[in-house]
């Protein structure tokens, strides 16, 4: 076990300090054969964020421990990951989300589905392969007003929850139908859907309907909610892929 | 490996993904590279909107908004650079809704519009609702759409691939070296154009609002070839950012009537700007807020931060408009806008200066006309000027796509004309060296000490109020961990996905933006916007009216020479003289 100490990033509201066990799904392809667990003896306080933590780690007591991240804080969608069995965004979840007192152990695991690369790095390309299957642009080949289109208020609210998706896949990496057939599109990848089939704006329903209808899209998903539970924005994605599924059987939004 | 594209953009945050649409449509070969997937991109955090005289609430023109930014830049902005932006950003914002940007809405079905700092109808009378937003999180909203168009048009990405060098041989671009950080493999693109759009470097300084990943890379690599920055010196902190932590709370929540009060309920800034109050620009509330705490005023259990009031809002606003923030503020500090003043600090955010270009994004050599053929630069990481001393908020988001735009056509225009030219033989030879250098490094220093160590000194001495004496100290303390620096070894051999080895270049690169911001802002003995002197308090035109180009001095590494450029006092139809700056 590894010594070591962190200095309180958010002392706004910071508890006291305490001693916390990190439990570290750790991988390297170019000398493990399999996963294993390292756990770091960490120094923080209740308003630390999970990155911080394991951004301590990284940086003054294993450099070689690799994550993306970025913004820091949930905005950018880099760092999701699985912390303590549930996948979350390591910058949006605080210590005092996932442990009680000092002594307490977290785990942080890659997120489940995708190849993993390195540690809690894993290979993103057919998340966005799903992403860009469903036609992620606007499509209107009118002519262009010299304006604005116009788009009522009520209108453009349909938009507000799917607009809102940051792309970090905490949804698609938590779903039981995802994880054996990897194939379905996904979460994700539907609530991007969403997005265009619900702007009134956009004339390109029907084809994305049609793509909703193939057996990799809305009907393999069996309402387990587990999509709903992960999502750091709290986009409520099984409704949105419920309003999709009514899309397709009516076949209009 | 090798790859040839004729423009190649680097970067794809908002300026990078609107050079590459519009070098696109150009009819030429584009590609682009980033360190990041394009959505992590720091243009996503912007949340309160993008300034346009659509004049849709209220009554506006192009011709307020020049005279906002450029009274707003402090006289420093560049007036050609502010007439080109305040009128084809209206343009540019209608695109974005063609593109399919989820805009608010006004009740007619217009973009909704509110109002900003520093946005005033009839050249300062009174505020303006000139910001047009996507509730608070207008700049994800414009991250995904152009992303969202890229993958229309079917842009070639290389996703996490870091530059670590640019070829530039007699005045003219002819491509880049890239780190393949999955592989760590080295790539040389060959290319006619080359557009750097990589963003900031907020990074330098202990609180800021900036992702972890910007660290200033293309602006570093620039200075390192003798090529200079401009007005390095004017460095923006938002005032306000989550206390402690920095992550970034939008001036739109001011501009939705938002007060921020000291530590006896006061709301202070009708003081320091008695015509528009909380909706003074930037510096002005920056420093206002600091000046209240250090007279004792601030809340908080250090006293050093200041209240942020939304309490007399109606909820549905808080709840509708201020989303993103009203979720931050729950997150991160536990409390609820709807009932509970927000604590806030100001916030390292953005730089006005960077890599010196003329109106159409072509990179210059000197202050005297000199340029670099076939290189563009657009976004924070350039400076055309439009940002003068003191950027307005939401003229970030218009930069991106006015000049990201003009970057893209300009660049795609240039590489119709020319042909390739040669690359030298080897050109990824110091590429390779440097990163050599840093896996075979024997010292013990660790990367990460001297970065706490340079953003805690930088926040310290080259802040919001600044002396002599503090920068000069800091002008040593940046040698010192220049020296330390090269000590500092990698410990992680493996190849693939070495992110020790791209945290230890990165630094180097934002040591380079630190030793440029204070030697810029040592040598300019006045006070202009951000750039605040306490021992030189008054804004002095008659020998300061000019950009600062900061050079790398190639015969002595700690040394910076320090040219000047000329302002552009006037633009094109309309010209704004020198004034002092009352709010």
């Amino acid at each position: 076990m590894t010594q070591a100490q962190i200095t309180p990033s958010t002392p706004a509201t910071a508890a006291a300090m305490m001693t916390l066990k990190v439990k570290v799904l750790r991988f390297d392809p170019e000398k493990d054969k399999k996963a294993h667990w390292e756990t770091y003896e960490v120094e923080a306080s209740a308003g630390d964020r999970v990155l911080d933590v394991i951004n301590h780690v990284k940086w003054y007591v294993d450099p070689s421990l690799t994550f993306r991240r970025s913004c820091a804080h949930g905005i950018c969608g880099s760092d999701a990951m699985l912390i303590n069995g549930r996948n979350r965004l390591a910058c949006k979840t605080l210590l005092r989300d996932v442990v009680k007192k000092s002594g307490d152990t977290i785990t942080v695991e890659p997120i489940r589905g995708l190849k993993v690369e390195k540690d809690l790095l894993v290979d993103m390309e057919p998340f966005f392969d799903s992403y860009k299957a469903i036609m992620p642009y606007f499509i209107n080949e009118s002519p262009e007003p010299a304006a604005e289109r116009i788009q009522s208020p009520e209108l453009a609210e349909r938009m507000a929850h799917s607009s809102n998706c940051i792309l970090c896949a905490c949804c698609t990496t938590s779903c039981p139908i995802f994880w054996v057939n990897g194939s379905y599109l996904g979460p994700a990848s539907i609530v991007q859907a969403h997005r265009f089939i619900f702007d009134s704006r956009d004339e390109a329903t029907q084809q994305r309907l049609n793509i909703m209808n193939q057996n990799t899209g809305v009907w393999r998903c069996r309402t387990a909610y587990n999509c709903t539970e992960a999502c750091p924005r709290d986009i409520p994605i099984t409704q949105l892929i419920e309003e999709v599924k009514r899309a397709v059987m009516y076949q209009q939004a | 490996m090798h790859h040839r594209y004729d423009v190649l953009v680097v970067g794809a945050g908002g300026a990078g993904l609107m050079a590459a649409l519009y070098a696109a449509k150009g009819n030429v070969s584009v590609a682009c590279i980033s360190k990041l997937y394009p959505t992590r991109s720091h243009t996503g955090a912007a949340q309160g909107g993008v300034g346009a005289a659509l004049g849709n609430v209220q009554e506006d023109h192009w011709e307020w908004h020049m005279f906002d930014t450029i009274k707003g830049g402090d006289y420093l902005t560049d007036q050609d650079a502010a007439e080109i932006f305040s009128k084809d950003v209206i343009e540019a914002v209608y695109e974005l809704e063609h593109m399919g940007l989820p805009f608010s809405r006004t009740e007619e079905g217009k973009i909704a519009q509110r109002k900003f700092g520093g946005h005033t109808r009839e050249f300062g009378k009174a505020a303006v609702e000139r910001s047009c937003y996507a509730k608070d999180r207008t700049g994800h909203m414009i991250l995904q759409t152009l992303y969202q168009q890229n993958v229309k048009a079917g842009t070639t990405f290389y996703n996490e691939f870091h530059v670590t060098d640019l070829i530039i041989e007699d005045g003219r671009c002819r491509g880049v070296v890239a780190y393949d950080l999955s592989t760590g493999e080295i790539h040389t693109y060959h290319a006619k154009a080359v557009i750097l759009a990589a963003g900031g470097y907020g990074r330098i300084f202990k609180i800021t609002s900036n992702a972890l990943t910007l660290t200033g890379d293309l602006m570093s690599i620039y200075y390192r070839k003798g090529l200079p920055l401009e007005d390095m010196e004017f460095y923006q902190f938002h005032p306000t950012g989550l206390s402690k932590l920095g992550i970034l709370v939008t001036e739109g929540i001011r501009g939705e009537g938002g007060i921020l009060r000291n530590s006896t309920g006061e709301r202070f800034m009708e003081r320091y700007a008695p015509t528009i109050k909380d909706l003074a620009p930037r510096d002005i509330v920056s420093r206002s807020i600091i000046t209240e705490i250090r007279e004792g005023r601030g809340v908080g259990r250090d006293g050093d931060a200041i209240n942020l009031d939304l309490t007399h809002l109606p909820r549905e606003t808080i709840e509708q408009k201020l989303a993103e923030i009203t979720d931050l503020a729950r997150t991160y500090l536990g409390l609820d806008p709807i009932k509970d003043l927000v604590p806030i600090q100001p916030t390292a955010h953005y730089a006005m200066g960077g890599i010196p270009t003329d109106v159409n994004g072509l990179c210059l050599s000197d202050g005297h006309g000199g340029s670099i053929e076939g290189l563009y630069a657009a976004g924070e990481q350039a400076c055309v000027s439009l940002h003068g001393a003191n950027r307005l908020g939401t003229n970030s988001l218009g930069d991106l796509i006015v000049f990201g735009r003009r970057a893209g056509i300009y660049a795609a225009q240039y590489a119709r004309q020319v042909d390739y030219a040669p690359m030298p033989e080897n050109p990824e030879a110091e590429s390779k060296d440097m990163l050599n250098r840093m896996k075979n490094a024997s010292g013990t220093d660790n990367a990460a000490l001297i970065r706490k160590e340079l953003q805690e000194t930088m926040m310290n001495n080259v802040g919001i109020f600044r002396n002599g004496p503090d920068m000069e100290k800091q002008v040593d303390i940046v040698k010192e961990l220049k020296a330390r620096y090269k000590n500092v070894s990698v410990s992680d051999p493996s190849q693939r996905y070495n992110s020790e080895l791209m945290e230890a270049m990165e630094l180097g690169f934002m040591l380079d933006c630190a030793e440029a911001m204070t030697a810029s802002a040592l040598n300019r003995t006045e006070s202009r916007g951000a750039h605040d002197r306490e021992d030189y308090g008054e804004r002095d035109d008659a020998n300061w009216l000019k950009h600062t180009m900061a050079y790398k001095d190639l015969n002595n590494d700690n040394n910076v020479l320090i040219g000047y450029k000329d302002v552009s006092l006037k633009g094109y139809t309309r010209a704004f003289e020198p004034k002092p700056r009352v709010y």
